[in-house]
């Protein structure tokens, strides 16, 4: 069953390879610097060293369909987010694969009946609007800037055509590289706990783990699409919406690459919070979007964007609100299928139980509203309906709704130690904070919150710190440290993996 | 990556080699009319035939630039731009070339009264040539006094118009001497004036051109 569900994810890669190359090498190849063959070996090698290397990081091997709390469900939403972009490839419109995903996701969340992330619903929207102004800004500037200096800098045309060539193949293999280091997860995260790898050694030089292993097969995956389908996309991105000079192409991609840097990375941020300086605040971003604000940036610098393709450009815009609607519908309806057709298990339920721990735990965050009391024992299947629930029968406010609707999910976790020894990296978590967890050991917790109210007892390691500005991100890893113990110590997980006779401390690794 | 900054350099050297013969046949074109005014025609001839072996040369060195440009797939937005300014500027050389041949063969007989204005005809249009060489240079390196040397490049072709007009009137206006010598005399006059008039030619492709690359 395994390499039927790798299927989907090896399709998702392959539509990722298919629609993204362009965001790195579309205004290369489009402006004929860089010949599509060299453009997609060079994409395919850094894709496949990124997703293997980098990728394979401890705090994101889970990806975004992580949430996704049954393999029959990741197969589906990856088939839907899949089928969605290979649909704008074959269009030749570039479009964000991570809201494909996240548009799946929504849609196995209304199956499923779990409450959406309104969040992730925001991050799009503000993806759109933000990410295309940004990188539009960028470009523009950053032409201006450049058409100055190489006015007065008197460097042969050959000379920069040199430079501009060698440019857009450097900044072409960072982008590639980046581009497997952060999607392999969304490819590939979900099969990490059912992978049949093993480690492979290459005669003592270097040595694969098994998840790398299995990021290398996506990292495949994701360059076959380079190489067969990338190709029109790179045009509209390249040469439809606006004709670009070669110099205007490096700036495009110059400028998306610092969108991404300056708005989306934690290494900036950790810098500019050690050297006491005013963080930027970081948004979502999606070089998809960017790389089209770059275009449109320097057509505006280029005589006013009188010659702008709008017809493209509306077309593409269009792409991009498609794409997230499109690949929930088809999530939607592919879950129907293959529960009901196919006899998948595609979700497990997720209990919201209203015990008495739940309803002290709330009291003693402050929950005054004692409507709550006549709750006191209901189970709720169904997150939606518990919700609405919750609106009918109580005066509570929306976001203390949210509070006894978070608080009352029921996640059984068993902490093993044996897994906690081979499941949690020490390079990632502390020496004090696995002990921590090991002396945990045959312990089962009902709720998520009762693991981290017993750890932060137990461990000063495991305390969030005051929300300030030098801890977020203290904080944030820490419940990136949290959401890993919630998933390896998952009790139906190793059940289940049991069953399938798989050691779940294996898992992950 | 060595290579890309070797065959670069190369090409580079090969571009400037082509220009520099350019002006070097302008140079001895002029050089070997004066020898011609001053019926020194044994000197005249070795510099018509040097003339001619530039001409080859850069012939020569403009294939094989052209073939570079297309076989590397160099500047793909400019090549077409630079592929005409090599082939227009070698025409240029062309024409020197051929006037001088036709010196040669023709061989027309100057009044010595309009052999200070016909020295001075050739010396203001292979002046617009080495200026149109000094634009097309400046097109790759330098664009910012591109502008500069296209203005001398028209100044002169307006010269030689003027001293061309000139020195025409006042042959048409000797009823002494045959019509044949007269028109003989005058279809010289026109070949240089040519010259002028392509280097102009020139001249406006690369403000052209560079418009292009400025933006």
């Amino acid at each position: 069953m395994f390499w039927f569900y790798l299927i989907s994810g090896l399709f998702l890669g392959w539509s990722l390879g298919a629609n993204d190359a362009a965001n790195v090498f579309g205004t290369a190849v489009a402006t004929k610097m860089v010949k599509f063959k060299v453009a997609a070996l060079v994409a395919s090698v850094f894709v496949i060293i990124g997703a293997t290397i980098s990728g394979a990081g401890a705090a994101h091997t889970l990806g975004k369909l992580g949430s996704v709390n049954a393999l029959g469900g990741s197969f589906t939403v990856a088939l839907a987010a899949a089928i969605t972009v290979a649909w704008m490839t074959k269009l030749g419109l570039p479009v964000s694969t991570t809201q494909a995903i996240v548009g799946a996701i929504v849609g196995w969340d209304f199956f499923a009946g779990t409450l959406v992330d309104t969040n992730a619903l925001r991050k799009i929207v503000t993806t759109w609007v933000l990410n295309p102004i940004l990188a539009g800004l960028f470009s523009y500037l950053l032409f201006k800037l450049v058409k100055v200096y190489l006015k007065g800098a008197k460097i042969h045309l050959l000379r920069i055509d040199l430079y501009t060539r060698l440019g857009l193949i450097l900044i072409g293999a960072f982008g590639a590289y980046s581009l497997g280091a952060n999607n392999i997860a969304n490819v590939m995260g979900v099969f990490v706990a059912s992978n049949p790898f093993t480690d492979i050694n290459f005669m003592g030089v270097f040595r694969l783990t098994a998840t790398q292993v299995l990021f290398f097969i996506g990292g495949l995956a994701i360059a076959t699409g380079i190489y067969t389908y990338s190709y029109r996309v790179m045009k509209t991105v390249g040469s439809d919406i606006f004709k670009l000079s070669p110099v205007a192409a490096l700036i495009v991609v110059l400028a998306e690459s610092l969108v991404l840097f300056i708005f989306a990375s934690q290494s900036l941020e950790r810098l500019l919070i050690r050297l006491g300086l005013p963080t930027i605040p970081l948004v979502p971003v999606s070089s998809s979007q960017a790389v089209v604000g770059g275009v449109v940036g320097i057509a505006f610098a280029r005589g006013g964007g009188k010659a702008i393709n709008f017809r493209v450009l509306s077309r593409i815009f269009w792409g991009w609100i498609i794409t997230p609607v499109t690949a929930a519908v088809i999530s939607f309806f592919t879950l129907f299928f293959m529960q009901n057709v196919f006899q998948q298990q595609v979700y497990e339920p997720i209990p919201h139980k209203i015990s008495h721990k739940v309803v002290a735990k709330l009291q003693e965050l402050g929950l005054k509203d004692t409507s709550i009391l006549k709750f006191e024992g209901k189970i709720y299947y169904n997150a939606w309906k518990f919700r609405s629930a919750l609106e009918h029968d109580t005066k509570l406010s929306g976001k203390d709704v949210d509070k006894v609707i978070s608080y009352s999910e029921v996640d059984s976790l068993l902490i093993d130690s044996t897994i906690a020894q081979k499941s949690l990296d020490p390079n990632w978590f502390t020496p004090a904070q696995i002990a921590a967890v090991k002396a945990l050991h045959g312990s089962i917790f009902e709720y998520r919150w009762e693991l981290v109210d017993t750890l932060s007892k137990m461990s000063p390691e495991w305390r969030y710190k005051p929300k300030t500005r030098e801890n977020r991100l203290y904080n944030k890893d820490l419940k990136a440290k949290y959401e890993r113990l919630f998933f390896v110590f998952k009790l139906s997980r190793i059940r289940q993996l049991e069953k399938e006779g798989v050691e779940p401390s294996n898992v992950g690794k | 990556m060595f290579t890309v900054f070797k065959k670069t350099k190369e090409l580079e050297a090969k571009i400037d080699n082509f220009l520099d013969t350019i002006l070097e046949a302008a140079l001895e074109f002029k050089q070997g009319l004066k020898y011609y005014l001053a019926d020194d025609f044994e000197e005249f001839e070795k510099r018509a035939k040097h003339v001619d072996q530039l001409e080859g040369q850069a012939d020569k060195l403009r294939r094989e630039i052209e073939n570079m440009l297309y076989a590397e797939m160099l500047i793909p937005e400019a090549r077409g731009d630079v592929l005409a300014l090599l082939e227009n500027s070698d025409d240029v050389l062309n024409i020197v070339a051929d006037t001088i041949v036709e010196f040669s063969i023709e061989r027309p007989e100057f009044l010595d009264e309009i052999k200070d204005q016909f020295m001075n005809l050739v010396d203001v249009s292979m002046q617009g040539v080495e200026e149109m060489v000094a634009a097309v240079r400046a097109y790759f390196k330098d664009i910012v006094s591109v502008r500069d040397h296209i203005t001398k490049v028209m100044f002169f072709e307006k010269e030689s118009d003027k001293i061309g007009e000139k020195i025409k009137r006042y042959l048409f206006g000797r009823e002494d001497l045959r019509l044949s010598h007269r028109m003989h005399l005058r279809t010289f006059i026109s070949y240089i004036q040519a010259i002028a008039d392509k280097a102009e030619d020139i001249g406006d492709r690369v403000s052209i051109y560079t418009i292009k690359r400025l933006v």
